[in-house]
């Protein structure tokens, strides 16, 4: 096997209290992993001018106090980090996490758009979305909301080309080959196949979200009277199974 | 009781106060105040933290009715304060007796003000914070904008012996133009040399599509070399997007977490609050900076406030 060559790291400043640390611009494993590596290694280190990190699909946005530091200093230790990422810890699937979901009818309104724009049936549209396991990227857009991926294929289906206004709480969509869910109630472009009764977003606790970019969901069909009983429960996302 | 009841909730009034941070990476905004100067000042005229929560007004401002007696402070843009319809200074502690009517007049300049009360305000901390994220849905009072009949109770304090004023020459005078500094990046590299001159030596237009998420500006049409789009990643208050139509949009407080436009250039956090003052039809041009030069602003005026406080508590001896 080839051994893995990485394009250099680039060190971006983001404005005066922020700098990007870029892996790469594409939607890949290998990206997303060794983002997170750093972000672990970022955490443990806790650099006291270091006000908070986010990790997205393909770099790490560190924030910091500009009292206390230069940019320079801080992208030279920053670099120290950095080298000190190993290969094991960029392997890490966090944690794994069971959605369950009801596909289609009132639930995913989408559904049948994405089957006729795959030249599926509606049923192997479900099936392809929830028999692989998708990686979390990263939490963004709204607050709580998971960018996973990458959904087959032969499922992948633009966006809407006008928004809708307002997509409901659990809403799980697709946009080409990204698949996500919507926390709460927001305005939305994604092909909307399915919704989940799990509660992802709560401000009153901490954290607000359990999910973490790294971490791992799978997607599992039920009935709408399954949906019922789920949703009245109020049971958390990482309270289904694992 | 250190209480004001809403009469009148104004166009868009809401609980602020520095922000919310450490929760970007759950897809949290900051929010919080949009111009943290005029928050900051605010507080300090009443003694209070300097990131205590205070209502943050909005062109339009809200009736409020003391249901004790208290001390404010008013601060920001230019909204001719009254109580009980007399006329009272911002920029300075105010007594307000039981029974008192605070209310304000026309906007003449800035976009937003800050009403201070003696102690900060005594809303729920939600994730570190007091402030009003609306479009989630938390914060401040029930996460939304107040309307007629809110209560808005402050912490319990002891009222201050003497009147603070800051000096006149510190007052920030906000016209319908604001020079913006911006440091170039994250993704300047993605615009033509055009399309840089473009933003740097433009005019360019607060549309109407204007709030706490972010203003779409109006102006000279900024060129991408290629793509109009990125894969999404993070940004902050302040970064400027601009996607395939080439017309900027400046993020602001209640800003999504990523985002998948390029960034030409990030406002410095001193003019963000400039930023926080403008309003539709308002004018700005862009200056670049770097980030040195932008780190010694932001010294400067930490230097300013924490002086500015230091003066505010020797007049109390």
């Amino acid at each position: 096997m080839k051994a893995e060559s990485h394009a250099p790291t680039r060190y971006l400043p983001s404005g005066d209290r922020a700098l990007l640390v870029e892996f790469g611009d594409t939607i890949n494993s290998v990206t997303n992993l060794r983002v997170i590596a750093l972000a672990k290694a970022m955490t443990k280190a806790a650099i006291k001018e270091v006000e908070e990190i986010v990790p997205t699909y393909r770099s790490l946005l560190v924030r910091y106090n500009p009292l206390e530091t230069t940019y320079e200093q801080l992208v030279f230790r920053i670099k120290d980090i950095e080298r000190t990422v190993g290969k094991k810890d960029v392997q890490d699937k966090g944690q794994r996490i069971v959605v369950p979901v009801v596909y289609g009818g009132e639930f995913g309104p989408d559904l049948g758009y994405v089957a006729r724009h795959s030249r599926l049936t509606e049923e192997q549209v479900a099936l392809l979305h929830c028999s692989r396991e998708y990686r979390v990227y990263m939490i963004g857009f709204v607050p709580g909301f998971p960018y996973l991926g990458e959904v087959a294929d032969e499922i992948a289906t633009p966006r809407l080309e006008t928004p809708r206004l307002k997509v409901p709480a659990g809403s799980v969509g697709i946009a080409e080959r990204q698949t996500g869910i919507y926390p709460c109630e927001a305005p939305g472009g994604w092909r909307i196949i399915g919704r989940t009764p799990l509660v992802l977003f709560n401000p009153l606790q901490q954290p607000p979200t359990p999910l973490k970019a790294g971490d791992t969901i799978e997607f599992k069909p039920i009935l709408a009277v399954e949906f019922e009983a789920l949703a009245k429960a109020g049971i958390g996302i990482t309270g289904y199974g694992r | 009781m250190n209480a004001f009841q809403v009469l009148k909730a104004g166009l868009f009034t809401a609980v602020q106060d520095s922000g919310r941070f450490g929760y970007l990476n759950y897809g949290v905004p900051i929010s919080g105040a949009m111009d943290a100067f005029s928050l900051v000042v605010a507080n300090s005229l009443v003694a209070n933290d300097e990131n205590s929560a205070c209502l943050e007004t909005t062109i339009i401002g809200p009736e409020l009715q003391a249901l004790g007696r208290t001390q404010i402070a008013i601060t920001g843009g230019a909204c001719s304060p009254k109580i009980n319809g007399h006329s009272i200074p911002m920029w300075q502690t105010v007594a307000a007796e039981e029974g008192d009517v605070i209310s304000f007049g026309r906007m003449d300049s800035g976009c937003r003000a800050y009403v201070a009360m003696r102690g900060g305000i005594d809303s729920p901390v939600l994730l570190g914070s007091r402030s009003t994220y609306v479009r989630g849905g938390f914060g401040g009072i029930d996460g939304r904008q107040l309307k007629a009949g809110d209560l808005i109770k402050g912490f319990p304090s002891s009222h201050l012996r003497v009147d603070y004023q800051i000096p006149e020459e510190l007052i920030p005078l906000f016209t319908d133009r604001f020079s913006i500094h911006v440091v170039l990046g994250p993704q300047a590299d993605m615009f033509t040399k055009s399309g840089t001159e473009a933003l740097l030596s433009g005019q360019y237009r607060v549309t109407l599509d204007a709030d706490r998420m972010g203003y779409r500006l109006e102006g000279p049409t900024i060129e991408h070399k290629e793509k109009a789009e990125i894969v999404s990643d993070a940004l902050l208050p302040g970064s400027i997007q601009v996607p395939k139509n080439g017309k900027p949009i400046v993020m602001m407080k209640d800003a999504q977490t990523t985002g998948g436009y390029p960034k030409i250039a990030v406002a410095i956090t001193p003019d963000l609050d400039l930023l926080g003052q403008a309003r539709p039809d308002d004018e700005m041009q862009f200056f670049k900076t770097t980030v040195k030069q932008a780190h010694e602003r932001i010294r400067q005026r930490h230097d300013l406030l924490s002086h500015l406080s230091l003066r505010l508590m020797k007049d109390s001896g």
